[in-house]
């Protein structure tokens, strides 16, 4: 602790830039996200709990969590065959598909939206096809789940990959010279010891797809009660000046996301007292 | 001692990081695999799975890969120029156009640079001195990533809205903010701030204080210390937040869609004008504009695996004698 004091004592600055640093996050973060608490506050307790379990916004909230859902288990398995071969194998054009694996998070929402519409929808290049099989995709809630799909996996992919090149050797070759064929040693002794980083990065494809708007709303169709996603619904009340139909909504969807992030850090934590630091 | 906050490894922040939008910085993480001998699969190896199930899961990982994301890309370029080459500059140089790329750099340019002043302060506050309550700080700063776009245009709307807490008095006075610049670039600053501080922090803790005390304790006054001493250190890791962040404000729907008003010429962006034009079936003009976004997102990705490579050099910690 000797060293904290030295650092306060000998360089300048402290005052002035934390005095700084919280004004503008106080003016840009903090009052916008209590303001949007004070409106709630507006509402009686009977009023919120009207808006929220009306049928329309009860759907929305059905097919936004329901879908991130059913994206992240997908984004999980894919991510974890997608890390085992990027990391464990070698194959032409594995450094260009690692790099690809960004490109979820470097492409606008907007930009990715059009692109999966064009691409799923009847006359486009897996549309046409999957039409014929008398799958339609565009405009239904599966495109919506694709959509998903798309932005999420990333976050698995980049969360479970450092984790499994760092994955100490030695434990593979004990399993494997206790006598365990190579499926156990993969199912009962790698696959275990990723878990904290493959639920975090399931947590957070979930969390980015119930609040993902641009990719979605192309492809979504909007439907109401069918194919209607949370965030629209926000959009769609705030274009009719019911602010407080769209703050009950968004605070919902807040305080889900704070849970997701609250569940992240506790994994992390307990990501970092199992593995062992090197 | 060194467990006490979650970010002194340098690991630890960048995983723990990955929120939302800002998981693009997660993977800084994965410089590391660029240093460490990786498992190389030879058939003798006991360490890896038999030859049809490696092909089975490479074949997966790449069909998956090639639908979901390489297909997507490309369909943006073939439908951009699917009515040739002069119909996608003449797409480009509609006046609806030009206006939306010159707003879109304008907003850009205020909320990097408003960004990049507040991260540099931000991360000099909290990486260089020790204080109670910092885990909480950080964790504030990141909130944004954990925002959907469409709340983070919501909050601003409930300020300076009509319907607001400060729309009637802005109306008296003929400020407007939403429909406007100042909301779009708001909005925009909101969904990027964390960006620069947040590339900045893990790498300045790494790097110590030992430099910038030997500079104070050789007279340099805090600001000579800054420019001379710490912001070479960290050029490299301030580039790379600046990039993501560009990236970001160039190419956010969401919460710019719910405070601009869409007012054609002069409130959209080019991610709306790509919006706009594509439910009025002018898919040749938008997927031009969509273009532009796709090349930004890709020059990011290329500029950002350089940038990798260098911070690599800058995490060296500097605390070691020399």
């Amino acid at each position: 602790m000797s060293t904290a004091v030295a650092r306060r004592t000998s360089l300048p600055g402290f005052g002035l830039t934390m005095g700084l640093t919280l004004t503008w996050l106080s003016v840009i973060i903090l009052i916008p996200l209590a303001g949007l608490f004070l409106k709630t506050l507006e509402l009686s307790p009977a009023q919120f709990w009207e808006i929220l379990t009306s049928r329309r916004t009860l759907n929305a909230l059905r097919i936004s969590f329901g879908l991130s859902f059913a994206a992240a288990c997908v984004n999980l398995v894919m991510g974890t065959i997608i890390v085992w071969a990027l990391v464990r194998y070698r194959f032409p054009g594995r450094r260009i598909f690692d790099a690809i694996v960004d490109i979820p998070f470097a492409l606008p929402t907007a930009v990715a939206g059009v692109a999966l519409t064009q691409l799923f929808a009847q006359k486009g290049w897996l549309g046409a096809p999957l039409a014929e099989l008398g799958i339609k995709v565009a405009f239904t809630p599966i495109g919506i789940f694709i959509a998903m799909v798309f932005i999420g996996i990333p976050f698995v992919v980049r969360t479970v990959q450092p984790v499994l090149i760092d994955l100490d050797p030695e434990i593979e070759e004990a399993a494997a010279s206790l006598g365990a064929d190579r499926w156990h040693t993969v199912f009962r002794v790698i696959l275990p010891s990723l878990i904290p980083a493959l639920l975090t990065g399931f947590a957070l494809a979930f969390a980015r797809a119930v609040g993902e708007y641009g990719s979605v709303i192309f492809i979504a169709g909007n439907l109401p009660n069918v194919s209607e996603i949370a965030p629209l619904l926000i959009v769609i009340r705030l274009s009719e000046f019911r602010y407080a139909d769209a703050t009950a909504i968004a605070v919902v969807m807040l305080l889900a996301s704070f849970v997701i992030i609250f569940a992240v850090n506790r994994l992390q934590r307990w990501a970092q007292t199992r593995i062992p630091a090197h | 001692m060194s467990t006490q906050t979650s970010f002194v490894t340098p690991e630890a922040p960048l995983k723990a990081y990955a929120s939302t939008a800002g998981a693009a910085i997660s993977s800084l993480s994965r410089r590391e695999a660029r240093e460490r001998p990786r498992a190389i699969a030879s058939p003798k190896d006991f360490r890896t799975e038999p030859g049809p199930v490696r092909f089975v899961i490479v074949a997966l990982a790449v069909s998956f890969l090639t639908i979901f994301v390489v297909l997507p890309l490309v369909v943006v370029f073939a439908s951009a120029l699917s009515k040739g080459i002069s119909a996608y500059f003449a797409a480009l140089a509609e006046p609806e156009a030009l206006s939306a790329i010159r707003l879109t750099l304008l907003v850009a340019a205020i909320s990097v640079g408003l960004n990049l002043l507040f991260g540099v302060i931000a991360a000099w506050a909290i990486a260089k001195f020790d204080f109670p309550g910092k885990t909480f700080l950080v964790t504030l700063i990141d909130l944004p990533f954990s925002v959907s776009p469409v709340i983070s245009g919501l909050v601003f709307v409930l300020l300076f809205g009509a319907q607001g807490y400060w729309g009637t008095w802005l109306q008296a006075h003929n400020i407007h903010i939403l429909f406007a610049v100042p909301g779009i670039a708001l909005a925009t600053i909101f969904v990027t701030f964390p960006f620069v501080a947040r590339s900045l922090i893990p790498l300045m803790q790494e790097q110590g204080t030992l430099e910038e005390e030997a500079a104070i304790s050789l007279g340099a006054s805090g600001l000579q210390t800054f420019f001379r001493v710490t912001l070479p250190n960290i050029k490299w890791g301030l580039l790379y937040g600046v990039l993501l962040c560009n990236a970001r404000a160039m190419g956010e729907f969401g919460a710019v869609s719910v405070v601009s008003g869409h007012i054609r010429g002069e409130t959209n962006t080019m991610p709306l004008l790509v919006e706009i034009l594509y439910n009025e079936y002018q898919f040749v003009a938008s997927f031009a504009i969509a273009s532009l976004l796709a090349m930004l997102a890709l020059i990011t990705l290329v500029v950002k695996t350089v940038l990798e490579q260098r911070l690599d050099e800058e995490l060296i910690p500097r605390d070691d004698p020399r």
